[in-house]
């Protein structure tokens, strides 16, 4: 039956239901994952959006099995990947799909590399344990894949230790890493945001490239919507936990239905005229220490109602592939058409 | 209003490198700032671009004096602050302050806010020790935040909010200049528009001038009146900040505008972009002649030969780059 099901309608790579995260700390309960659910096609790449404290990143470490447990307990969910639930499946089946299947990347390579093993025994690592390979066998592939990611003279680098790159070329390194298993799904989590521009640029052209040859699915995590707006198929944004709205990158650009990605959009310096205010979202974040009842956006939310506050907004289709989780645009009172453009 | 409140003439800021462990030799030198000139107007907001390691921070301390400066002059109000004396340079403080990066790392965490605001009033003796709360809660009042909060320590405070409390400090002396070292970059999106809006306001109302360092091109933009952007010690591009920005002239300044990714996907998808390769060469040894020709999509055997110089490159434009001309 399963099969016939993946015939008619091919089941998503990877599928999150109602993830949450919680961190039991001795200042309370803080829920840093509250209620996610989402897919990842074959090939795909999801952008996930959102400011610091969001979840964004803990969402992914959930999946990768990376929360430390205590502080940190997934309360509930379950996390699909090609039929396995990586949540739940024995720690010897995670093993096997985790860094072989799925890998992921950090935000500081000088912090996720080992500094005392030279890059040549952490690039073949993946190979020895997943596939195997001899030593010989697995220095041929680890080369070509530093050679993929655009490192010049690979044969004498591969045997340098991680202080002897740049960060660029450090991240280069995490990313071969990160592809020798020529994984299903790859996790980038601000993998650019520690760079210069300059070579922030260099490296989102080198996912580009190798996502094509690979044909492989990103799940993309960034505070940056200018970087989202390249290289993501579909944007998810996330506030408090929570997802606040997820559409195809055009849509969430060109006509956002969510106020908080209204708001976030219109905050970017860039999108504004010069020596006006900038537009600002008034208020802090909210403290995922305290439940939320209602919308963790209504606080600080302009359109803000009685209703936002009352019961939590659930995420609903509005257009096809356009979800959001707003109870005031579901009920036609508001559109973010008729806001003044900045 | 045009009068320049701050000069810095062809000013170097070197690190010596020692080996040896008994005879130790001075072996190099890193050049983090290696001859800059720039003047800074009262009033005006000058923004300071480049990427890291191309000494915009080491200029920021060496304007403040908290690095020795190895040549040239930083001049504040008429007066060379590297001849001062202690005495002197402590006076001149007064009239130049600094806001950090990191406002979780630049506050003392076992100092109360009022603490924090009072030192400088105290030290400098502004006020005495009774019109002390009164100097607080207004400084507290100017930036945004509840003098009540005053008696409260900076991990109560989120990241804006600490930012706050540092321009408050900064505030504290009434200077007349302020040097800002990337004091959004840590900051959320959200967080980062209130603290711009704060110093904008601050400049326009306090005719405060400003020295605003940051590596994002559309904040600096934003802000400031004209841009600097550095490239490995040095100003290769000068100018008013939306000329420079939305019509750069240097290489390096096209590839850094270029660099930078548009939050519009229909934009973003169809441009063409200059795509640098390599890194930012090493400051300790620094390529022949332009710093920039071994990434310059546009450099000539020319370029390798000596170091170019700030030239005219439109109304108020400077660019070092001998290739101006020729380029399209």
């Amino acid at each position: 039956m399963a099969d016939a099901d993946s015939l008619n309608l091919p089941m998503p790579l990877l599928t999150v239901t109602d993830l949450r995260t919680y961190f039991h700390t001795r200042n309370g309960l803080y829920r840093a994952v509250d209620g996610v659910s989402f897919s990842v096609e074959r090939g795909e790449t999801l952008g996930i959006v959102g400011e610091s404290g969001s979840g964004k990143s803990v969402t992914c470490y959930s999946i990768m099995g990376l929360i430390p447990q205590p502080p940190g307990r997934i309360e509930s969910g379950s996390a699909m990947f090609d039929g396995v639930d990586l949540l739940r499946c024995t720690p010897k089946v995670a093993r096997s799909i985790r860094g072989k299947r799925v890998s992921m990347i950090f935000q500081d390579p000088m912090t996720s590399l080992n500094p005392y093993l030279r890059v040549s025994e952490q690039l073949i690592e993946p190979l020895l344990i997943h596939e195997k390979v001899t030593k010989k066998e697995a220095l041929v592939r680890a080369l070509a894949m530093m050679e993929a990611v655009g490192i010049n003279d690979a044969a004498s680098r591969i045997h340098f230790y991680p202080h002897e790159f740049s960060g660029g070329m450090r991240q280069r390194v995490m990313i071969a890493m990160a592809l020798v298993t020529k994984p299903e799904l790859l996790i980038a989590d601000e993998p650019t945001t520690a760079l210069d521009v300059t070579v922030q640029a260099q490296i989102l052209d080198l996912i580009r490239k190798l996502q094509r040859e690979l044909g492989m699915a990103v799940i993309f995590v960034t505070h940056d919507l200018g970087v989202v707006a390249g290289l993501c198929d579909r944007v998810q944004v996330m506030y408090g936990g929570r997802i606040m709205e997820t559409a195809d990158a055009m849509a969430l650009f060109h006509s956002p239905l969510h106020p908080y990605t209204g708001a976030l959009q219109r905050s970017i310096p860039a999108l504004q005229p010069k020596g006006k205010e900038l537009f600002t979202i008034q208020g802090l974040p909210p403290d995922v220490s305290k439940p939320i009842p209602g919308c963790a956006f209504a606080e600080r939310c302009g359109y803000a109602a009685a209703v936002c506050t009352a019961a939590r907004p659930e995420l609903a289709e509005a257009a096809p592939g356009h979800f959001h989780a707003c109870v005031r645009v579901r009920a036609g009172e508001i559109s973010l058409a008729d806001a003044p453009q900045p | 209003m045009s009068e320049n409140i701050l000069e810095l003439r062809d000013v170097k800021t070197h690190f010596p490198i020692h080996t040896g462990f008994l005879t130790r030799k001075q072996t190099g030198a890193v050049k983090a700032v290696d001859g800059v000139t720039l003047s800074v107007r009262q009033g005006e907001v000058l923004g300071l671009v480049g990427e890291s390691g191309c000494g915009k921070s080491t200029l920021a301390r060496t304007i403040l004096q908290l690095v020795p400066t190895t040549a040239g002059a930083v001049i504040l109000n008429g007066r060379n602050l590297g001849e001062a004396t202690r005495t002197e340079l402590k006076a001149c403080r007064r009239d130049l302050q600094m806001i950090f990066q990191d406002p979780y790392a630049s506050l003392n965490p076992r100092m109360t806010v009022f603490a924090t605001l009072a030192e400088p009033l105290l030290v400098h003796g502004i006020c005495g020790p009774s019109a002390v709360q009164a100097h607080v809660d207004e400084l507290m009042r100017i930036v945004g935040l509840a003098p009540r909060f005053a008696q409260k320590y900076p991990h109560e405070f989120s990241g804006g909010q600490r930012q706050r409390i540092a321009i408050a400090r900064a505030l504290a002396l009434k200077p007349k200049i302020i040097v800002a070292d990337e004091p959004v970059s840590a900051l959320d999106v959200s967080i980062q528009a209130q603290i711009l809006n704060l110093l904008a306001q601050l400049c326009r109302e306090m005719n405060l001038s400003l020295v605003f360092i940051a590596h994002d091109l559309s904040v600096v933009r934003h802000i400031s009146d004209r841009v600097a952007v550095m490239y490995l010690g040095k100003i290769v591009e000068l100018g008013p900040a939306a000329d420079v920005i939305d019509r750069p002239r240097h290489p390096y300044t096209r590839a850094l505008v270029s660099a930078i990714p548009v939050p519009n996907p229909s934009i973003e998808r169809s441009r063409q972009r200059i795509v640098l390769a390599g890194d930012p060469p090493s400051p300790i040894n620094p390529p022949a002649g332009c710093a920039f020709h071994p990434r310059c999509p546009y450099a000539i055997a020319r370029c390798r030969e000596a170091v170019p110089a700030l030239v005219s490159a439109g109304p108020g434009r400077e660019a070092a780059c001998i290739r101006l001309a020729d380029l399209p």
